[in-house]
């Protein structure tokens, strides 16, 4: 029984709730090691951009009250998460890591996080993140770089905790959180999961309302959980989506029992093994991680097949295509006439304070994507950009249809690589954007995915497995990254430098 | 049909309009939330965070809006698509709170219909069949301000995100009549299915004027957009104003620049607003937040079983069932709230004199359409705020059936109803105007403005037969109007022989 702070930060989501229920600590207790270790790493990590200890203690004397007053507790209660500062949380800051929001406080909670707390969660605070969720480092934020708790042995330099949910995968991994909410555009959730040795699933694209998430590329963006396990995921995945009338593309379907349902026993299933995805140089240890993914999933009784998706290679471009697009429409709305950053210099007209706002208040990647969607929705190049781009991902949409026609789940990598050093790519946006090549494609045709640790590369840093699923299957999805679980044995954590 | 022409210095011009009529639809709440729609209210007090584009705020398309507009639509025998996608137009302004206006561009919601209009009431041959091309829903954006602070704008964001159809004419206009035809026309489909109120003074309706002009039988020109007119008579001016200096323009070796220009009412001109290298690039595309609109066919039938009887057909039913002369029948079915009253007064008429409607039509329309309309003018009333009901006409008409009174005093009563609000039978018992029918009392006056006027009988009789009438009157007017006037009459005939 774990009775100190250590001891208790070190839980996760189904431990804190059962300990709690069972009373063997108070949820009180719990929020308050989560404080106390959030406000001791934050000088080092950067992992939050806003913190509020008072809304962790809250929420724990809340579920401590109902506790005592024998009242049925929520799937969360007790578990304080942090919440990537892209959902909008009513009376606290919400920036999407831009200086165009700072100072802006929503009068309204988004959907995700209310059904958080309405299951007992609470907050330690808004995670940092890549600019409006814009990057795959955490070096586009406005409020500075979030460094990774991973360091290469021997080495003090500060490597990238993934991307866009970089406050997110830091904070899981380094224990400042039990979970944490990310969202997934391209990758923001597997990526930054894969770099830092958590779990982190990318539902089907409408299980999880959008409203309230400043939105980046709207026919994309899908939220998820980030936490230490694939058990941790179903949980909180469970309180997080369901349909929701304010935002027109969620599913109205029922919400399934993820947790209840999860089983390693793959037998009887059938696991795809995209050819495409074996690129030529492609990093050895990545590839080393895959083919022990293969054999844990064969020894959890699943028949591997190899499948081909052929439109693979044109998934980074189309997706370069169709965010940025629906980015530079979707932020529009930052101009300075009602909420935000507003630049007004001396006899400035309508126009003047557009330019000046937008340009004070965007960051470099994110004006870049702006740009780039201007010009693929401009007359004379939407046809050969943005139309075209549509028909390529229907043609991606195709490929993943007819695979899962034959098999039940796809096992690829989640990233290329392990975690890069801050600072190896920010100048390189192409290499940049090559992170998300594994990633981008589940995204494109908006299927469930997560990424699970697999192991550590010859640096010790973590390396992650994606597992693709057929569309409304997150159960599959799930079991499958339980049995890579089971079997990786992952236990390596960052050694706390901090 | 005359054809409209412009005669130039040097020679005929034909021309060629299209109208884009922007209509509020009639719904309680937005088009993708749920905010109030009141005209006039408090400024940015009917805003949510939708309408103010908060970050996060997600569209959701509202039905009512949707099922407005299929009605409309089926109103002008259009084609409704099953199928149908709202685009994002992007440009920045400042009452543009999303930085674009969600609209459909590629896939609108209603294809091609037809407008039928008729240019002169009493001329059934002046009629002209006026395409449409496409009915599209739209946001509407708000409203800036400028006379509220000495260097700043303030915005009104309450009509933000108001659900608009844009009801787009083809080309097939060739005069400022054609055109004040079709837009009132359209005003009356509108307003009978109840899908926009037509309250041009308040902006619930506004045209843009597309204009050229050509010599017949050439090809069209080069057009000019006059942006949101919001009356008939406005727009009128603002083709006739812009088809003639474009005339100016071509007949002084001068090229036609598309463009965009604004109507100024004060001086029924057009002027510049800006050109098509000043144009914007909307960078439309489909928005994501929105999936496409599929109509399925229970909706579209329910969308069709609430369609009232429209303008055309009651036209036709009014003149060919009732037997109403095409005057009447135009004039009374040229509103909804003149035919619905029109019908009240059929159905209490017929009831009141146990007759069928057909049987009291005519009487019911001419009495409408002469008496009540001429008498409520001098009031500067209309038909919707007219003290005299529909039950309360019908008691005066069947008075006027029955006999009990002439049609002169039926005039008299109308007037004491709109004085005192009292029931016609009412006034006709306390003023004591019932009608004598009484041969010997009418005899007795007879003989008396006979003898009076001997001089006039014998000129009658001499041949002047004109002077039938002077003894008919002198015999009412002595009788203060109440003789059965046929009695007079056959009374008059006998005694002068």
């Amino acid at each position: 029984m774990p009775n100190n702070a250590n001891e208790l930060t070190e839980l996760g989501i189904a431990a804190i709730r059962e300990g709690v229920a069972k009373g063997e600590f108070t949820a009180t207790e719990v929020a308050a090691a989560f404080n106390a270790a959030v406000a001791a790493a934050q000088p080092a990590l950067n992992a939050f951009i806003v913190t509020t200890p008072e809304k962790a203690l809250d929420a724990a004397a809340k579920v401590d009250a109902d506790r005592a007053a024998g009242k049925a507790l929520g799937k969360m209660a007790g578990v304080p998460i942090g919440m990537k500062d892209l959902f909008a949380t009513k009376g606290v800051q919400t920036t999407a890591a831009s200086r165009i929001l700072e100072g802006f406080t929503p009068e309204y909670e988004s959907t995700v996080s209310s059904k958080l707390w309405d299951a007992g969660a609470g907050m330690l605070g808004k995670l940092n993140l890549d600019q409006f969720a814009m990057g795959s480092s955490n070096e586009t934020s406005a409020f500075g770089n979030v460094i990774s708790p991973w360091r290469r042995p021997g080495d003090t330099a500060p490597l990238a905790p993934g991307g866009s949910s970089g406050g997110s995968s830091a904070a899981v991994a380094a224990r400042l959180a039990p979970a944490a909410t990310g969202t997934d555009t391209g990758g923001s959730i597997r990526q930054p999961a894969a770099f830092t040795g958590i779990s982190g699933i990318k539902p089907t694209y409408g299980r999880c309302s959008r409203w309230g998430i400043v939105a980046f590329a709207s026919s994309l963006d899908q939220a998820g959980p980030m936490a230490r396990d694939v058990r941790d995921c179903a949980i909180m995945l469970e309180a997080m989506a369901g349909f929701d009338p304010k935002d027109a593309t969620s599913l109205d379907l029922p919400v399934p029992a993820w947790e209840a349902g999860l089983s390693g026993d793959l037998r009887g299933k059938k696991v795809g093994i995209p050819r495409e995805y074996r690129m030529d140089g492609m990093d050895p240890d990545v590839a080393k991680s895959w083919d022990d993914g293969i054999a844990w999933l064969k020894d959890a009784g699943a028949e591997i097949v190899d499948i081909s998706l052929p439109h693979t290679k044109y998934a980074l471009p189309t997706y370069y295509i169709i965010a940025p697009a629906e980015a530079s429409s979707n932020l529009a709305r930052y101009d300075g006439v009602r909420y935000g950053l507003r630049e007004l210099p001396d006899g400035a007209n309508l126009q003047d304070m557009y330019a000046a706002t937008r340009a004070a208040g965007f960051g470099a990647e994110v004006k870049r994507r702006i740009l780039i969607g201007t010009y693929v929705l401009s007359a004379g190049f939407y046809d050969a950009y943005y139309t075209q781009a549509q028909k390529v991902r229907t043609l991606i949409s195709h490929d993943f249809k007819n695979a899962f026609t034959e098999v039940d789940v796809i096992l690829a990598p989640t990233a290329p690589t392990a975690a890069f050093a801050l600072g190896e790519k920010s100048d390189d946006p192409l290499a940049m954007y090559l992170n998300d090549v594994f990633s981008v494609p589940a995204s494109l045709a908006g299927l469930p995915a997560m990424s699970v640790p697999a192991g550590v590369d010859r640096n010790g840093l973590p390396l992650g497995l994606q597992v693709i699923g057929k569309a409304f299957d997150e159960q599959g999805v799930l079991n499958a990254g339980l049995a890579i679980e089971q079997r990786a044995g992952f236990s390596a954590k960052p050694a706390k430098w901090w | 049909m005359n054809s409209y022409r412009i005669q130039g210095a040097t020679g005929d011009w034909e021309v060629v309009i299209g109208l884009e009529v922007h209509a509020q639809v009639t719904s309680n709440a937005k088009l993708f939330s749920g905010s109030a729609t009141a005209f006039g209210a408090e400024p940015n007090s009917q805003v949510s965070l939708v309408d103010a584009a908060m970050p996060g705020m997600l569209p959701v398309p509202n039905r009512e809006c949707i099922r407005q507009a299929v009605r409309t639509g089926m109103a002008i025998n259009a084609q409704i698509n099953k199928w149908s996608r709202f685009d994002r137009k992007n440009y920045f302004y400042a009452d543009l709170p999303q930085g674009y206006q969600i609209s459909q561009l590629y896939h609108p919601l209603v294809g091609e219909g037809t407008i039928e209009i008729q240019l002169d009431d009493k001329d059934p041959e002046s009629t002209k069949t006026i395409g449409i091309e496409r009915i599209h829903v739209e946001q509407d954006a708000g409203k800036l301000m400028h006379d509220q602070h000495p260097t700043m704008s303030y915005v009104d964001l309450n009509r933000s995100g108001v659900a608009l159809m844009e009801i787009v004419s083809r080309p097939d206009m060739r005069s400022p009549a054609e055109a004040g035809a079709y837009l009132t026309k359209l005003r009356t489909i509108l307003r009978y299915v109840g899908s926009c109120d037509g309250n041009m003074d308040q902006g619930s309706m506004r045209a843009d004027v597309n204009v050229s002009v050509r010599r017949p039988g050439e090809p069209f020109g080069t057009r000019t957009e006059t942006k949101n007119v919001n009356s008939v008579r406005f727009v009128m001016q603002a083709i006739e104003h812009e088809a003639n200096r474009q005339v100016d323009v071509l007949e002084s070796g001068g090229k036609i620049v598309q463009e965009t220009r604004l109507f100024d009412p004060d001086s029924g001109s057009t002027r510049s607003m800006r050109s098509k290298e000043d144009a914007h690039d909307y960078r439309y595309f489909p928005d994501p937040d929105l999936l496409p609109l599929e109509l399925d066919d229970a909706f579209l039938e329910e969308c069709r079983a609430s369609l009232p009887e429209l303008p055309d057909a009651k036209r036709h039913r009014y003149e060919t069932v009732l037997g109403l002369s095409p005057y009447n029948a135009g004039v009374l079915t040229a509103d909804v709230e003149t035919a619905r009253w029109f019908e009240k007064l059929l159905a209490e008429s017929a009831g009141k004199q146990g007759k069928g409607e057909a049987d009291v039509a005519k009487q019911a329309a001419n009495w409408l359409t002469s008496e009540l309309f001429g008498a409520l003018n001098k009031l500067g009333r209309g038909l919707e705020d007219s003290p005299v009901s529909p039950e309360g006409a019908a008691e005066l008409l069947a008075l006027v059936g029955d006999g009990t009174i002439s049609g002169s005093i039926a005039k008299q009563v109308l007037e004491k109803m709109l004085e005192t609000g009292d029931g016609a039978a009412a006034i006709v018992e306390r003023e004591g105007l019932k009608q004598t029918s009484d041969t010997g009392a009418i005899e007795a006056v007879v003989d008396k403005v006979l003898a009076d006027n001997a001089d006039k009988v014998e000129q009658y009789r001499g041949g002047k037969e004109a002077l039938f009438g002077f003894f008919v009157g002198q015999t009412m007017k002595a009788m203060q109007g109440k003789a059965n006037p046929q009695l007079v009459n056959e009374l008059l005939k006998k005694k002068l022989g």
